[in-house]
């Protein structure tokens, strides 16, 4: 592993020189470590690049870290990842994700994630993206998650881009199965020309199965971001979609929350709210000692991190 | 010391809302300032607080000047303030507030203290978001709390502290403010109408129309006000009574 990547994995995985248990580093396109654990078999995926990651069913209290850096310009790095994780499984799965560029060309990331999560499986999925580096090429990480719960499987996704990143396209859809609950946090930070967008699409087929959308999101200078989630309330269920922006200079951002009830007990909300800092809140932290740019940075970082 | 020197304030429609303030506010008292409704008492907070600019006067803390300085720069100076109303936070917890008002981290025990005193659990309350899932008399305890936190602070300004606090909490917003009482390098002033705050005052304010009607120790002047309020006539709003 090279410098850049071990700066990357710090920054996106809480890398401290060595992950424990299982793992897989990708570096520029190729593998660059790759560990499995007794419970969790990571395989490469035959036909695409990428892997197949196995969760045996009642694995209990593990995690499996699948962080990609591509550390230089003229890379455009696409993989295929699946996970399955077997029933009743209680696991956290790493995927962070950084890009640097020195150079003109775009550097690129794009990971396409297929989760199966088979009846009673619990996974904490944590993803961070961050961008580095001086050269104008562009740096860009494109996501797509493909998600599928079986009953009563839970998955909670966290997902932050902690800056750095001028373009990333977000792709994420969803199928629930009876009582299954999906959770979804995400937090954007975009600055200068940069773009994001998110789009979310989530199925409720299942009776009593639940989604919760939540899109924290701050845009500084000129950048622009869109959010769209659709939920479909296919059955009796809940889903809730919530997008509250801060803008901050001549950030801008275009919220799009849909709900489509196919159900008579289908109980859907959405709510989106997009503003500048309240004028109130940097002068009380104001009144604690800050400057007006230290009050700036704390509420946003603040926002971001809830 | 706090000396406010013919101060005048107005709306940006230009009317009238502080004329000619002048007072000294001595070290080590606890000041209460009252009077009816839309008479001033607020904007002379925010003044001495920085949150507005005088158009004319001029204001010294411990005999330095400090009538250009802006909000931050007065908090470091000692200056701290309780909003009346309280300000929201989406994603700043009741522990986070505190320790940007403490400068520092806080232990369970100071966090204890600290809550204790506005009639809260640590325990219960550090981790809440300070948003609105907070009720009102929550909200403006914890903003009370982030005055009683502030390090070094030599001048604390409470506007309306008893608003929305139970009578039970209210009792140990009193005992708080006698222990800030009892420090003689630290003034409180309190903007307030309640009888049991204006029972513990070094000195009484009264503001009335933008003016200073009276100000005094409270042997003075509470008896008056009290005799006015028995009376069902309110003093305050009948001009020059007292001057």
């Amino acid at each position: 592993m090279n410098k850049i990547t071990e700066a990357l994995l710090e920054l996106v995985s809480d890398w401290k020189g060595a992950f424990s248990g299982a793992y897989n580093i990708r570096e520029d396109g190729v593998c660059a470590g790759r560990q499995s654990s007794e419970h969790i078999k990571i395989e490469s995926k035959e036909g695409a690049p990428g892997l197949v990651i196995h969760i045996a069913p009642y694995t209990k209290n593990e995690t499996v870290y699948i962080p990609a850096c591509v550390t230089h310009s003229d890379v455009n790095d696409l993989v295929y990842n699946d996970f399955y994780v077997g029933e009743g499984a209680d696991v956290t799965i790493v995927a962070g994700c950084g890009v640097h560029s020195d150079g003109e060309e775009e550097a690129r990331h794009n990971g396409i994630h297929r989760f199966f999560v088979e009846k009673g499986a619990h996974v904490l999925y944590q993803e961070k993206h961050a961008g580095s580096g001086t050269g104008a090429g562009l740096r860009r990480i494109d996501p797509v998650s493909d998600i599928h719960l079986a009953e009563d499987a839970v998955l909670e996704m966290d997902t932050v881009q902690i800056g750095g990143v001028d373009r990333t396209d977000r792709k994420t859809t969803a199928q629930l199965a009876d009582r299954a609950r999906l959770i979804i946090h995400e937090s954007i930070l975009t600055e200068e020309e940069q773009t994001a967008k998110s789009d979310f699409s989530v199925s409720i087929d299942g009776e009593d199965a639940a989604v919760d959308l939540v899109s924290r999101s701050v845009a500084k200078g000129h950048s622009h971001q869109d959010y769209h989630s659709r939920i479909l309330g296919n059955n009796r269920c809940t889903g809730h979609s919530e997008c509250d922006a801060i803008l901050v200079g001549s950030g801008q951002v275009n919220a799009a929350p849909e709900l489509f009830a196919g159900h008579i007990d289908a109980s859907l909300i959405h709510e989106a709210a997009i503003g500048k800092i309240a004028g109130e809140q940097i002068i009380k932290l104001r009144t604690l000692g800050l400057t007006e740019e230290e009050a700036e940075e704390r509420i946003i970082q603040g926002f971001l991190q809830n | 010391m706090l000396v406010l020197e013919h101060l005048a304030w107005g709306l940006p429609d230009g009317e009238p809302i502080l004329k000619d303030i002048t007072l000294t506010l001595p070290t080590g008292k606890l000041i209460v300032v009252t009077g009816p409704n839309g008479g001033g008492k607020t904007s002379l907070a925010k003044l001495i607080a920085g949150l507005e600019t005088p158009s004319s006067g001029h204001i010294f803390l411990d005999g330095e000047e400090i009538t250009s300085l802006d909000i931050t720069q007065r908090a470091r100076k000692g200056i701290a303030y309780a909003f009346q109303q309280p300000v929201h936070f989406k994603g700043l917890s009741v522990q986070d507030l505190l320790e940007l008002a403490a400068e520092r981290k806080l232990s369970e025990d100071e966090l204890c203290t600290i809550l204790g005193q506005v009639g809260l659990c640590a325990q219960d309350y550090k981790n809440r978001q300070v948003d609105a899932s907070l009720s009102g008399g929550e909200s403006k305890r914890i903003e009370i709390a982030t005055v009683l936190a502030r390090k070094n602070a030599g001048l604390l300004i409470f506007d309306e502290p008893e608003a929305g606090i139970d009578l039970w909490s209210f009792s140990g917003l009193i005992d708080a403010f006698q222990r800030i009482q009892a420090k003689k390098q630290t003034s409180a002033l309190i903007i307030s109408h309640q009888e049991r705050i204006l029972q513990i005052a070094d000195e009484i304010v009264v503001i009335a129309g933008g003016k200073v009607r009276t100000a005094g120790p409270r042997e003075e002047i509470l008896p008056t006000l009290l005799k006015e309020e028995k009376a069902g006539r309110c003093p305050l709003e009948r001009g020059n009574s007292y001057e």
